[in-house]
């Protein structure tokens, strides 16, 4: 028994890996939570794009040698707001607009690190997140934006509810709907920013969209979807981290495998709840 | 019956690029009023509501609103996503936003809420999912959003599409009630004997304002075929307006109907 324990805290003996647990763990939480945003106004394809877009600018603050918080973070935000108003206009396809915008900047930061900067490690680095490379700034960098987001959920919870509903009857009851959006499209780019080093640009999608459709599959309450979501978020991040170092796989890919495992289990079970309700329907 | 005026639309053309939906349309809404606004898909009918409401910023004329009023806006429920997570209740109370900074339901708000939904037949259902409800419990929900927030104008796009004669009728009754409480409706609707020719007066338009009065002065022949491009007939039934589509009986005879 002893020995199984020391197994499983022998990792915490290495700062940097409770460095990651920790962050893992919090990202997990934040994902979760504004994921559930971004799941029921169906806007999974602008977090896929958006952590393209901050890579951009995570590659151009390297090259330029600014603060990564800085450079990555106006780069996101402007990202995260364009995208925000050419999905709003519809002038052309919201989605190709957005593949446009985000590629082109994904792009940009592949050819400005393969020009300038060290290609190979930091290209993978940021692709797929390195658990070597967080530090206590990263820690408190991804504590102070879950506590800003927890704040505006919990301040303008019934504005997010109904804008995220019902935008244009928000609009003709006073919510301020294009503020609503830009906010969380501003809260969705610190997201990414600050979870990009442990999750990686390609897998932070899959953070946000996975807990949220779990939580979704488990109650039709948007209230409780609020907090089942950072719980699976987190529960991710944490065993994610915890196996990753067990079985030597990657962080980022781990912690994703075990947020699809919990996917598949809940999907599995509500389709055999389904399947006896209509079964129990049938018989009565 | 009319009062005030609540809304008036001087003028106003609104266009979506280089399509025009509503061209120099000139029409207001009083106090007490309760209108129909009919014409073919793409007539610009719900264009004019959300000029109305605000939602649409007109590049000609101008909309002025009595000062302080408050609207209610009813949806189509096509636009709906009924596999949201909400309930009964939360959607009724989402409307109170000003001021509600916590996820919570207040008691005050609750005992409003639940009085609305008991006051339109729907006591009981608010713990239950929004699809869990009948086409015609579903539509009065969102009635019952719009009246929570304590409209002097209510809105409401299509308040009969897609529902059966039954719910239809509900809808009618609910509309009819709240109109004698002293609440001011303006409707768009494709329904012109089941709906529009029971109101006190109708608006019909094609982009253009074709005509805008009583449905005995408004709906007749010239009018309809204007406003829909095609042959109509009109019947005056028990004082009512009745339309009928020439070549309905010749499609009949083909289908092996109406021998």
């Amino acid at each position: 028994m002893s020995f199984i324990l020391a197994g499983i805290f022998d990792p915490y003996r290495y700062q940097f890996f409770t460095n990651g647990v920790v962050v893992a763990t919090i990202a997990g939480a934040l994902c979760g939570l504004l994921g559930v945003f971004v799941v029921l106004r169906g806007m999974s394809y602008i977090g896929h794009g958006l952590s393209h877009a901050v890579f951009g600018g995570a590659a151009a603050s390297a090259v330029m040698q600014l603060n990564y918080f800085v450079g990555a973070g106006i780069w996101g935000v402007a990202s995260g707001v364009i995208i925000g108003r050419i999905a709003r206009r519809r002038l052309i396809g919201a989605d190709a607009a957005i593949g446009v915008v985000t590629t082109a900047s994904f792009a940009l930061g592949l050819a400005l690190l393969n020009r300038f900067g060290q290609a190979k490690k930091s290209i993978e680095a940021v692709l797929f997140g390195s658990v070597l490379g967080v530090r206590t700034t990263d820690i408190v960098a991804v504590a102070l934006v879950t506590v800003l987001t927890v704040v505006v959920v919990v301040v303008l919870y019934r504005r997010l509810l109904f804008a995220t509903f019902d935008p244009d009857v928000a609009q003709v009851s006073g919510v301020k709907v294009a503020w609503i959006e830009a906010l969380l499209m501003v809260l969705l780019s610190l997201t990414i920013l600050v979870t990009m080093r442990v999750i990686g640009t390609l897998l932070i999608s899959a953070l946000l969209v996975i807990p949220a459709s779990v939580a979704r599959m488990t109650t039709n309450s948007f209230a409780r979807m609020l907090w089942i979501s950072p719980i699976v978020g987190a529960l991710s991040g944490f065993l994610g981290m915890n196996l990753s170092y067990h079985l030597d796989t990657s962080a980022s890919a781990t912690i994703i495998l075990v947020a699809t495992a919990m996917f598949i289990v809940v999907y599995t079970v509500s389709g055999i709840r389904g399947r006896s309700r209509i079964a129990h329907v049938h018989h009565v | 019956m009319s009062g005030g005026i609540l809304v008036e639309c001087a003028h106003i053309t609104c266009a979506y690029g280089a399509t025009v939906a509503v061209r120099d349309a000139h029409v207001t809404f009083h106090s007490g009023d309760f209108v129909g606004i009919v014409g073919p898909s793409g007539s610009g009918k719900t264009t004019l509501l959300k000029a109305i409401l605000g939602t649409v910023t007109p590049q000609q004329g101008h909309v002025t609103k009595k000062p302080g009023l408050r609207m209610g806006y009813v949806p189509q429920v096509e636009s709906v996503d009924w596999n949201f997570p909400v309930t009964v209740l939360e959607v009724v109370a989402m409307t109170r936003t000003s001021r509600r900074y916590f996820p919570k339901i207040s008691s005050d708000e609750r005992r409003d809420a639940l009085d609305v939904l008991e006051r339109l037949g729907l006591a009981g259902l608010h713990n239950r999912h929004i699809r869990e409800l009948s086409g015609g419990q579903q539509q009065r929900v969102f009635v019952a959003r719009a009246l929570f927030h304590r409209p002097e104008l209510l809105v409401l796009d299509e308040p009969t599409s897609g529902v059966d004669v039954r719910t239809r009728h509900e809808v009618l009754h609910l509309l009819a009630d709240l109109h004698d409480d002293g609440v001011s409706i303006v409707l768009s609707t494709h329904d012109l004997n089941g709906l529009a020719a029971h109101l006190p007066r109708l608006i019909c338009m094609n982009v253009d304002v074709i005509a805008d009065g009583p449905p005995l002065e408004v709906l007749n022949s010239e009018v309809l075929e204007q406003t829909y491009g095609a042959p109509m007939e009109v019947l005056v039934h028990g004082g009512m307006p009745l339309v009928l589509e020439h070549g309905q009986d010749d499609v009949s005879r083909r289908l092996g109907g109406a021998r």
